[in-house]
């Protein structure tokens, strides 16, 4: 590989970790402030998304420019790719974050009840997820890489029962019903952010192996 | 698919050394296969194999086999002037005769006993390779005058006025600024609808580009041949892998 490929790639390591991170911290930062109920944090995480979106941009561009300078092949060309498309996927879950801060802003405002153990699940889940997807990527770590694949499939089943739930509460007590819409509203933000993880899980594994392993039912 | 060139258990010796050792390759019938590697992996001995153009190298000794149509070039029944006729080759520097462009077409023919139609033959093969609207109003002046990517073209078309079956290119842009090499990739497409192209490259973009299969070289081994799209997006073989991605050779 040529110097300047290699400096490229380096670059582009760095910046895609740097994006990583922080889309890691409004993850987590938006579980804590649902928990905590702490509408300064869920402020703070819109206030960072600008952040992101700048640093997403900047990858984007320097993807680019190393396809357009240097045209790389087999382990880098999937690399590049592979960064392009997990960009994107880490910036819809910073997009994720920010939906999800608003509607803790509104629950903590309808002064909610307990919020129900399964969103807390799910969020643990999402934030194991968004972690795993990141170290596979860094360590390009095809074993982890699958590991997300079958925690998705977790995932949907909380959502699912989540939706039970919220149908039997609306059901029972018609006061409820704007709280657990925003609940509803959450774990679905929850359940697609995990959606994304498994897509940056997906081109981990092609990355890697070349493999594309999108489209199949990984539960079989 | 249609294989055109069949080469089996090929070895292929400069006196004691060893140029190409134990190549198995199948090229199929209008493809374009191109060949890649580092420098003295043997590339350019494998092409000039295929139309016999080492026979003229004295101390050059084959073993194996090598098929066009199904029948061994260096069968002792076989003429390789004939073989020189089907199998065409263009050079890495343009060498047009030094006469005028319609004499650099038929020059071949003739002395291969054309008696046909020889404007017709000068037109229909500087049409083929691209160049007759360039040259058609001066065809009498010399094929020295033309510029280097005009003369690569003739040198095309000079080989296509044989009727070939299948053209050899040894690095046919090398000495071609980038508008005459893309002039001659797009002619490479074109041509590949009605002959078999195999085209020994040290130009990756290019092999990439414009190869429908790459055969990967080094140190005189066949180490990878395959459709060139999952050659340069997810090779086989980690020495592939290494070469094409700048990491040895």
């Amino acid at each position: 590989m040529s110097v300047h490929l290699s400096l490229g790639i380096k670059k582009l390591q760095k910046l895609i970790i740097n994006v990583g991170t922080l889309v890691e911290e409004n993850i987590n930062d938006c579980i804590k402030s649902l928990q905590k109920r702490d509408i300064q944090l869920a402020n703070s995480i819109i206030e960072k998304d600008d952040l992101i979106d700048e640093k997403e941009i900047e990858v984007e561009e320097e993807c680019l420019k190393i396809l357009a300078l240097h045209q790389p092949v087999a382990i880098d060309l999937r690399y590049i790719i592979s960064v392009l498309k997990i960009n994107n996927d880490l910036e819809r879950i910073g997009d994720f974050a920010v939906n999800i801060s608003k509607r803790v802003k509104t629950i903590i405002e309808l002064d909610a009840k307990e919020i129900p153990q399964e969103i807390l699940q799910m969020s643990n889940y999402l934030s194991t997820m968004l972690k795993l997807s990141l170290d596979a990527l860094i360590d390009k770590d095809e074993t982890k890489a699958r590991e997300i694949l079958a925690l998705d499939h977790d995932v949907d089943k909380i959502h699912s029962k989540l939706y039970e739930m919220a149908e039997m509460a609306m059901n029972s007590d018609n006061n409820s019903i704007k709280y657990n819409i925003q609940l509803l509203t959450i774990s679905r933000y929850i359940e697609r952010a995990a959606d994304h993880c498994t897509n940056i899980a997906e081109d981990v594994i092609y990355m890697i192996s070349g493999e594309i392993v999108r489209h199949y039912d990984h539960q079989n | 698919m249609d294989k055109i060139i069949t080469i089996k258990n090929l070895n292929l010796f400069y006196g004691n050394t060893q140029a190409i050792k134990e190549c198995n390759l199948e090229i199929e019938n209008n493809k374009v296969t191109a060949i890649i590697g580092p420098s003295g992996c043997g590339k350019s001995t494998l092409l000039r194999s295929i139309n016999r153009m080492n026979d003229f190298i004295d101390i050059f000794k084959i073993d194996g086999s090598i098929e066009f149509e199904g029948n061994d070039i260096y069968s002792s029944k076989v003429d390789p002037v004939n073989i020189r006729r089907q199998i065409g080759m263009v050079f890495q520097k343009p060498n047009p005769f030094p006469k005028s462009i319609s004499e650099n077409i038929v020059w071949g023919p003739k002395i291969n006993g054309f008696t046909g139609n020889e404007n017709k033959l000068i037109e229909t093969s500087l049409q083929s390779a691209g160049l007759w609207d360039e040259v058609k109003d001066r065809l009498n002046d010399s094929a020295l005058a033309l510029s280097g990517g005009q003369q690569q073209r003739l040198c095309i078309a000079r080989a296509i006025a044989m009727k070939p079956n299948v053209i050899l290119m040894d690095e046919p842009c090398s000495a071609l600024d980038p508008k005459s090499t893309s002039r001659i990739e797009d002619l490479i497409l074109e041509l590949r609808d009605n002959y078999t192209i195999i085209i020994v490259t040290h130009n990756m973009q290019q092999a990439s580009r414009i190869s429908d299969k790459t055969a990967f070289l080094y140190e005189g081994e066949l180490i990878e041949y395959g459709e060139t799209k999952a050659m340069f997006t997810n090779p086989e073989e980690q020495r592939t892998e290494d070469y094409i991605t700048g990491r040895f050779g």
